[in-house]
């Protein structure tokens, strides 16, 4: 099964003909997702290396039947992207963009709120379902088809954790990268529902890091509502208060999002948490041979 | 993006915000056609990036020119402590004069991005003056907060619910709506993503005030604001982040003697833990970005290298999109430009990695390979010692 995305995907592409958008668009295809529109506004009824561009997402969404969206447009103007996508009705859409303002995301998040998109990021690397569909920027060739979940606030450590889990034998459901910001449009809890409902998914990953309460918020929901195990890590347990750790929403504020505070809460509900970032994959094994 | 309390007013005041009259000084001869403007009493302030100033001795009251003048002489220059700025402190080279005011009581208000609804949240509490963050902590429920909706922005109902919730006279009420309404508008307006007045401030005569300001930009906002952004204050950040940031690099420096380079911030933080985990501190968190390109491979082995505590690099790339063996040519010929003399781990992962170690190897440079990321914390750290 997986979740969000397989087989039956059909992607427009917004901002396929900037530099990042055109060579991501060409790596998606080559992996096997359906790539059906993109949208340039102002390039409408042009063609860009075989897939036909629109002027609206709506326009795309119409003449291709498209179910989800991928975003690589520039920061001033992903927020209204996202819009723009929730308004053609779109089920999905996943925004790579990273450096959006967050009022632009509060209002864009606002937006959302009473339609039936689900928006994943931004500043993520993306959603792979192995095998099936992947829509993002992740090196495709270190996913293997299997039956682990995982769901992270990161990219490359992301790609860390799915490289240690294929080394072992162990495959990906799905792997979701929800984003560094301090605004997202799906967080760990949202996503580790949609695992515990997924009949293909054994056991699920989670990656968090500093800032925020997204983690703690989390381990109560798998405290109260997860069967599967969960195996967690988080980045930043050495970094300072009150400096932002590249990401934007990588930040302990007011003593507060601290590694400690939210290892400790997800230990309290029954997560694994390893504290070397070295044994996510063992640890997964271990937890699946139980 | 941090900026001064005078310059935070500043922004204030063109939003209908009242704030004391005050003037910058910036050196001893400044301060006599100040006071004279102002009048007496005044209070005297350094302008650093850091909270806790009055603690540390960087507010202070002067009764005549003379007073002033002489704490000002004194202020000016000195390090400044405060529980916020580390042990070696900030050089104090501004200071903002204000009109002394007659304190009834001193309130607190703020604007945050609350995480958990993506929404703002505007706080007032009646505990002002006082250190928030404790106060957060200690009685939570002395902190009233008003979730905002983006689209029609604060509503005059709910600054007149937190005026009364904090205990404001009702004779101040249309002042507070008009106070709070303003400070909305500049939150929203300068993409802020903190401001905290604190002390909110009641004088004995009924106005209000904003006695401080604590004001911070969305970094990710400031290319629609270049008025703010030439605000930034580089006497107040460390010099390897300011040279780091020419580069657009992401660094921010620590205690530690080993110096890390990774390509994503998440893997970077998770690679300075390791090293701690095996034994280690590292000397700063770097994220050199996805591609890590020969140039930028470079650019971060100068910042690294010019911290003179780093006694051994660690490299970790995971070549995702882009093959290891081009990372790796990079480091390599970034590394022989600069004649790199600590010993240097290099950990590649990804995309054609036996030909990318390979490099590393016959580079004749000496550079240690490792394999895991376990690996080459331990290496690494036996390399420092």
């Amino acid at each position: 099964m997986s979740i969000l995305v397989d087989r039956n995907t059909r992607v427009v592409v917004q901002g396929i003909t900037g530099k990042e958008g055109s060579f991501h668009t060409g790596q998606m295809r080559a992996y096997g997702t359906q790539i059906v529109a993109g949208v340039t506004p102002g390039k409408g009824g042009s063609d860009h290396e075989g897939t036909p561009i629109f002027d609206t997402v709506a326009d795309a969404v119409r003449a291709t039947g498209a179910n989800a969206s991928v975003i690589y447009v520039p920061p001033p103007f992903a927020a209204d992207a996202i819009m723009e996508a929730a308004d053609a009705g779109l089920p999905l859409v996943v925004c790579i963009t990273e450096g959006i303002p967050a009022i632009d995301m509060v209002r864009a998040f606002d937006y959302l709120r009473d339609r039936a998109t689900r928006l994943i990021g931004p500043n993520c690397p993306g959603i792979i379902s192995p095998g099936r569909c992947k829509i993002g920027i992740m090196p495709a060739h270190i996913h293997a088809e299997g039956r682990v979940g995982v769901v992270s606030r990161s990219g490359t450590l992301t790609y860390e954790a799915v490289h240690q889990l294929t080394n072992l034998g162990l495959g990906q459901s799905t792997a979701i990268g929800i984003g560094g910001d301090p605004v997202i449009g799906t967080n760990f809890t949202d996503a580790l529902k949609l695992f515990q409902e997924d009949a293909e998914t054994d056991a699920v990953v989670m990656i968090g890091e500093i800032g925020g309460t997204a983690e703690e918020q989390a381990a109560e929901f798998v405290r109260l509502h997860m069967t599967k195990p969960v195996i967690g890590f988080i980045a930043g347990q050495t970094a300072p208060p009150g400096r932002r750790m590249g990401h934007a929403g990588a930040i302990i504020a007011g003593g507060k999002g601290t590694a400690a505070e939210k290892m400790a809460a997800m230990r309290e509900a029954g997560i694994h948490v390893v504290t070397s970032p070295a044994d996510i994959g063992a640890r997964v094994a271990e937890a699946l041979r139980k | 993006m941090k900026i001064h309390e005078y310059q935070g007013k500043q922004i204030l005041a063109q939003y209908g915000v009242t704030v004391p009259r005050g003037e910058v000084v910036t050196s001893r001869d400044q301060v006599r056609a100040a006071v004279e403007k102002l009048g007496l009493p005044v209070v005297v302030k350094a302008q650093i990036h850091a909270g806790g100033r009055g603690k540390g001795g960087g507010v202070k009251l002067a009764l005549s020119v003379e007073e002033a003048e002489e704490i000002a002489s004194r202020m000016l220059g000195m390090q400044l402590v405060t529980h916020q700025t580390g042990p070696e402190g900030r050089e104090v080279r501004r200071l903002l004069i204000e009109e002394g005011l007659k304190i009834k009581q001193e309130f607190y208000l703020g604007i945050v991005l609350d995480r958990a609804i993506s929404r703002l949240v505007f706080m007032a509490s009646a505990a002002g003056g006082m250190d928030i963050e404790e106060v957060a902590a200690k009685e939570p429920e002395k902190i009233l907060k008003e979730a905002i909706d983006p689209a029609v922005g604060l509503q005059p109902f709910q600054a007149r619910k937190l005026a009364f919730g904090i205990g404001l006279p009702k004779e101040t009420l249309n002042k507070a709506v008009k106070f709070m309404m303003g400070l909305y508008r500049a939150y929203v307006e300068s993409d802020a993503s903190l401001a905290e007045i604190n002390p909110f401030l009641l004088t004995e005569d009924g106005e209000l005030y904003a006695l401080d300001a604590k004001w911070n930009f969305d970094d990710n906002s400031l290319f629609r604001h270049k008025e703010y952004a030439e605000l930034r204050d580089l006497n107040e950040e460390e010099p390897l982040e300011i040279a780091a940031s020419k580069h657009d690099l992401n660094y921010i420096k620590l205690d530690g003697n080993i110096g890390c380079m990774v390509n994503g911030a998440g893997l970077a933080m998770a690679t300075m833990d390791i090293i701690k985990l095996a034994g280690g501190e590292p000397a700063n968190f770097l994220d050199v970005g996805g591609g890590a390109s020969q140039q930028r491979v470079e650019n971060a082995f100068h910042i690294l290298l010019s911290d003179k505590n780093v006694r051994a690099v660690l490299i970790n790339i995971f070549g995702g999109i882009v093959r290891t063996d081009m990372v790796a040519r990079g480091v390599v010929e970034a590394a022989r430009n600069l004649g790199v003399k600590v010993p240097v781990v290099v950990r590649l992962e990804g995309t054609n990695v036996e030909q990318g170690r390979e490099v590393i190897e016959q580079s004749g440079l000496g550079f240690v390979t490792a394999t895991s990321m376990k690996d080459a914390a331990e290496k690494v750290v036996a390399a420092a010692r």
